[in-house]
């Protein structure tokens, strides 16, 4: 048994608590069962089960601290793990930057947990499975996809009195599906926290209709397009950007919200908190209790996580920060919460508002512009900037007048979020994708600087 | 462990950290625990094969493996983390009804891995109702017992935390006495012991340790900030790696300092630092058509994304699809003996068996001995990289030896082994490709890399940019990278050094699958020429 009910984490923990003698210990338990299949050339290739359960123990003297992991239970492995975090810390060297840890905390409840996703079986994952490959070979298709799903819980307790504790479940399902001849590829996404809300056979429709769609693909000139980008295609950009907006590091000079000191004044640069950076209608923020895509209440040191505005009528109106970086600069400790399973380290969960159209109205009241179902290998080319390259993959079609014309053929761009966050014609109605929700959005003057033949 | 644990063991959030290790922590002492008893190994080994055959397996192997790993993160001034992690247990791989099984368990005891053998048949005979082709393997003549061993001379392991602290710490220092105004510096350090047994008769225990020290340096100036990452590499080595000989130097004339066999990693935190206040004042490249030069610590990721990637049969034949997608080097291409991948001088090749590199063992992780073959002969395609039930799709009998699994836990399939580029044969320096350059650029370092699903279109970029100018490096720009197209690239190449300007660099953590797993690999090559390529400009106004 891997996932502890609340009752049973805090009395485990209470006992971890009661073996050590640092002057600050965080006991962090979290715990997974789930399962995966995997299909290649309309066949399973591999499928599995997993389950894991770890006890991860921090203890501090003064400022020194170390770190040990258990995955054993017994009296005497919790005896051993208290230990050798013990020894660790007492090994390592005085860190200046060590923080004491947060007292009791207050969090909210989200519906994070689905017993439809829980029970999930080998032959549920099967059925999924069937459901893209049988109508691929029907259309003399060719189907991978892969099919995931998880319970976790982790629970926090510390000697200040602090104990947290949530169970999430998420499942995930994508699917690219490619014609015989490898002229057409389609690819579909999804992923929730409730397994009743997956279909996977009208899911695995759209990548069968991108593939056969997208075949004969025709090459459009490199340049500036307008463009409809699917949840799926920015949610990636849009991760990287919240991950560089970071305080710190725009406070010492090395982010894009850095502001560098002005020609001929005193003082090292200083941040862009408050300014007007994206078009008015962006807004960006964070929440826990979010009903579509509902996370952990709290951050990795147990600290409560609730709503939090990142960006609010394009300007920047909170700065993701550490409790020293915080406390050093007098402002308030703002963690993230992190997307899907409520484990941390994971990407953050970002809530991007946007409009009440679908795809399709979007699609309906554009003249002239280029549907892309997704970009990929996006990779970093001036953090200054936020310039990011990558391609379009699985999917890239040529509107006009309101309808999709004709596929084309995949082209990089370089682009930076920040350009498009400013550049915005239209936003669609929210989906989940990657644990976030993403409006589709329809964006001018967006970058392709070169075609690729992949398809 | 997973990557999003190994970051909160960090404490490191950026991107390029993001690196998962397996393993549960332990202390210091702990990692130099005499290894289990090879004896007690092949026991439990044999309860695996046993209770796998006794299931009505027709082919089965088991792994038992303790991943040892150590990792110490610093800032500035600072010690961020020390992480020492452990994770032991079996992997049980069968083959029933012509279908593959795996399940694995950290429980060694004889009952548990029988139980977890009986499960791994189990998930074979329930998967065998969607498979419409049965398993073919590649045989494999059973070796008995033998072992290997990374050949070391100073296990990292040993090496006392403090001198390891001392030393990242000191290389803070060299960058930022230097123009650096701040510095991450860490130390990965990962053993691998593990034991394999088939039902084909091998016994094979092998010992793997690896090694990377990068650095990652940034410099705030008035006119914005740049980074530049240390030019190390990940090594098949022991904590030798990091002596810094001399004889290991290839110093350009005018740019950076290239290291072999050994690292003096003081002395790159120290010209980062210079560099890094000479890249705030660089002039901005002008775009246009440049012949390029590239050092071998860039040029080797340039191959592993253009040449080790499609050159991956799972890929090829379509079983990466929804992950990392396909590859362009279709079996059409292969079988016509015509397709021109680069040009006449281009030679490239695998193998798991190069001294330091990342990839070397004697045996894989389905108990193939190691060895060397072509992938692309006097610039045309003749190989793919293939394993045991692979390698009967291109006609072939004997697997390629590149199976492997990051650990005890997951399954082992397909993964890159090294894939590195010949040297010339005759013994030409890297000043000397230089020299017969008009108008070029210089680029060393890994920076962004960006390749489309099929390896066809790529751009990429590097740490340190020269302009090259009547055969000379003149000084350093800026904003560089560059697009192009594989064929067409490797059809460019028009000049490579020779065997002493040959260096090692890799990958430490290569992702691919779904669940994905990492995995170690490494490229050789010498400083290489390729002409008239698309040079774009990175830097733009937001």
């Amino acid at each position: 048994m891997t996932i502890l009910t609340e009752q049973h984490a805090k009395a485990l923990l209470e006992k971890v608590l009661s073996f050590s003698k640092a002057d600050e210990c965080e006991c962090n338990l979290g715990g997974e069962v789930g399962g995966n299949i995997r299909t290649a050339r309309n066949t399973v290739s591999t499928a599995g089960e997993q389950s894991d359960l770890t006890l991860s123990v921090q203890s501090t003297f003064g400022k020194k601290t170390g770190v040990a992991t258990i995955n054993e239970f017994d009296d005497a492995s919790l005896m051993k793990v208290v230990k050798r975090s013990e020894e660790l810390a007492k090994l390592a060297p005085e860190n200046p930057e060590s923080m004491p840890l947060f007292s009791k905390q207050k969090y909210e409840a989200p519906k994070s947990a689905f017993d439809s996703t829980t029970n999930i079986t080998p032959d549920d994952r099967a059925l999924a499975a069937e459901n893209s490959i049988k109508p691929s070979k029907e259309n003399k298709l060719v189907s991978s996809g892969f099919l995931q799903d998880a319970t976790t819980f982790i629970a926090i307790m510390n000697n200040k009195g602090l104990f947290a504790y949530n169970k999430s479940t998420n499942v995930d399902f994508t699917v690219t599906i490619r014609t015989e001849d490898g002229k057409g590829s389609g690819w579909v996404t999804r992923d929730y926290s409730d397994f009743k809300k997956l279909n996977t056979k009208t899911a695995s429709q759209v990548a069968i209709e991108k593939s056969i769609g997208s075949s004969g693909a025709k090459e459009l000139e490199p340049g500036k397009y307008t463009v409809i980008l699917e949840p799926a295609a920015s949610v990636q950009l849009l991760n990287n950007m919240f991950g560089s907006m970071n305080q710190r590091t725009a406070d010492e000079g090395r982010s894009f919200l850095s502001k560098l000191q002005e020609e001929g004044k005193e003082g090292g640069p200083t941040n862009k908190l408050g300014e007007k950076l994206f078009d008015e209608r962006v807004h960006i923020y964070s929440d826990p209790m979010h009903p579509e895509a509902p996370t952990a209440p709290f951050a990795g040191d147990g600290h409560r996580v609730t709503k939090t505005d990142w960006i609010k009528d394009g300007k920047i109106v909170n700065m993701p920060n550490s409790p020293y970086w915080a406390s050093k600069t007098g402002v308030e400790y703002t963690p993230t919460a992190y997307a899907g399973s409520g484990l941390f380290g994971g990407p953050s969960q970002i809530i991007m508002a946007g409009g009440s159209d679908s795809l399709e109205d979007m699609i309906k009241d554009t003249r002239r512009g280029i549907l892309v179902t997704r970009l990929w290998y996006i990779r970093a080319l001036d953090p200054q900037t936020l310039l990011y390259t990558g391609l379009t993959r699985d999917g890239t079609f040529y509107i006009e007048n309101g309808k999709i014309k004709f596929p084309i053929k995949n082209f990089r761009f370089n682009e930076s979020p920040i350009v498009m966050l400013n550049n915005i014609e239209a936003l669609g109605k929210p989906q989940r994708v990657n644990g976030s929700m993403i409006p589709p959005m329809k964006i001018r003057d967006f970058t392709f600087s070169s075609l690729s033949d992949a398809v | 462990m997973q990557r999003r644990d190994f970051i909160k063991l960090t404490g490191v959030g950026a991107g390029g950290l993001m690196l998962p290790m397996s393993g549960f922590a332990v202390s210091a002492d702990q990692l130099l625990d005499k290894p289990m008893d090879v004896a007690y190994k092949k026991k439990l080994a044999d309860i695996a094969l046993n209770a796998a055959k006794a299931k009505g397996a027709s082919y089965a192997d088991a792994r038992i493996g303790r991943y040892l790993n150590q990792f110490v993160t610093t800032q500035e001034t600072r010690v961020d983390n020390i992480v020492n992690t452990e994770s032991a247990g079996i992997g049980i791989r069968v083959i029933a009804n012509g279908t593959w099984g795996f399940a694995s368990t950290s429980n060694m005891t004889p009952d548990s891995i029988a139980k977890t053998a009986e499960k791994a048949v189990a998930v074979a005979m329930a998967n065998s109702k969607f498979q419409t082709v049965p398993v073919q393997l590649a045989p494999v003549k059973g070796v008995g017992d033998v072992s290997w061993n990374t050949p070391i001379k100073k296990n990292a392991l040993e090496i006392p935390i403090k001198d390891k602290v001392d030393l990242l710490l000191s290389v803070n220092d060299a960058a930022m006495s230097n123009g650096a105004n701040y510095i991450t510096s860490v130390l990965f350090l990962v053993n691998e012991q593990k034991y394999f047994a088939s039902t084909d008769g091998s016994y094979i225990d092998q010992d793997v340790h690896r090694l990377w020290a990068p650095f990652f340096a940034t410099a705030v100036g008035k006119e914005g900030f740049k980074q530049r990452t240390g030019l190390g590499n990940p090594v098949g080595m022991g904590f030798e790696y990091l002596d810094g000989k001399e004889e290991d130097k290839i110093r350009i004339s005018g740019a950076n300092v290239g290291y072999k066999n050994s690292y003096d990693i003081v002395e790159d935190a120290v010209a980062a630092g210079k560099q890094l206040q000479a890249k705030l004042k660089a002039k901005s490249v002008e775009p246009g058509k440049y012949d390029l030069v590239l050092d071998p610590a860039h040029l080797m990721l340039t191959i592993h994304e253009s040449v080790g990637h499609p050159l991956e049969l799972d890929r090829v034949l379509g079983y990466e699809a929804n992950f990392a997608g396909t590859s362009f080097a279709t079996l059409d291409k292969w079988k016509s003996g015509k397709f021109n991948y680069g040009s006449d001088i281009v030679n490239l090749f695998a193998d798991k068996t190069q001294p330091y590199s990342l990839g070397n063992v004697g045996y894989d992780d389905e108990g193939v001995k190691t060895k060397e073959w072509d992938l692309v002969k006097k610039g045309t395609l003749v190989n793919y990289q293939a394993i045991r039930d692979q390698v009967h799709m291109i006609d072939q009998k004997e697997s390629h030896g590149c199976c492997y699994s990051q650990s005890w836990r997951d399954v082992q399939f397909q993964r890159m082994p090294n894939v590195s580029l010949k040297p010339n044969d005759k013994d030409i320096s890297a000043d000397d490709v230089i020299k017969d350059v008009e108008n070029g650029i210089y680029i060393a370092g890994r920076g962004s890399f960006s390749i489309d699903q099929q390896r066809y279109n790529f751009q990429f970029g590097g740490q340190l940019f020269f302009e090259i100018k009547n055969g000379k490096i003149t000084e350093q720009i800026e904003d560089v990278a560059y697009q192009s197209n594989t064929q067409q690239f490797w059809n460019s190449c028009t000049q490579i050094a020779g065997k002493s300007d040959y260096r090692i660099g890799g990958s430490f953590f290569d992702g691919k699958g779904q669940p994905s797993q990492v995995s170690a690999v490494s490229h050789g090559c010498p400083t290489t020429r390729f002409n008239n390529i698309n040079v774009i400009n990175t830097a733009r106004k937001v």
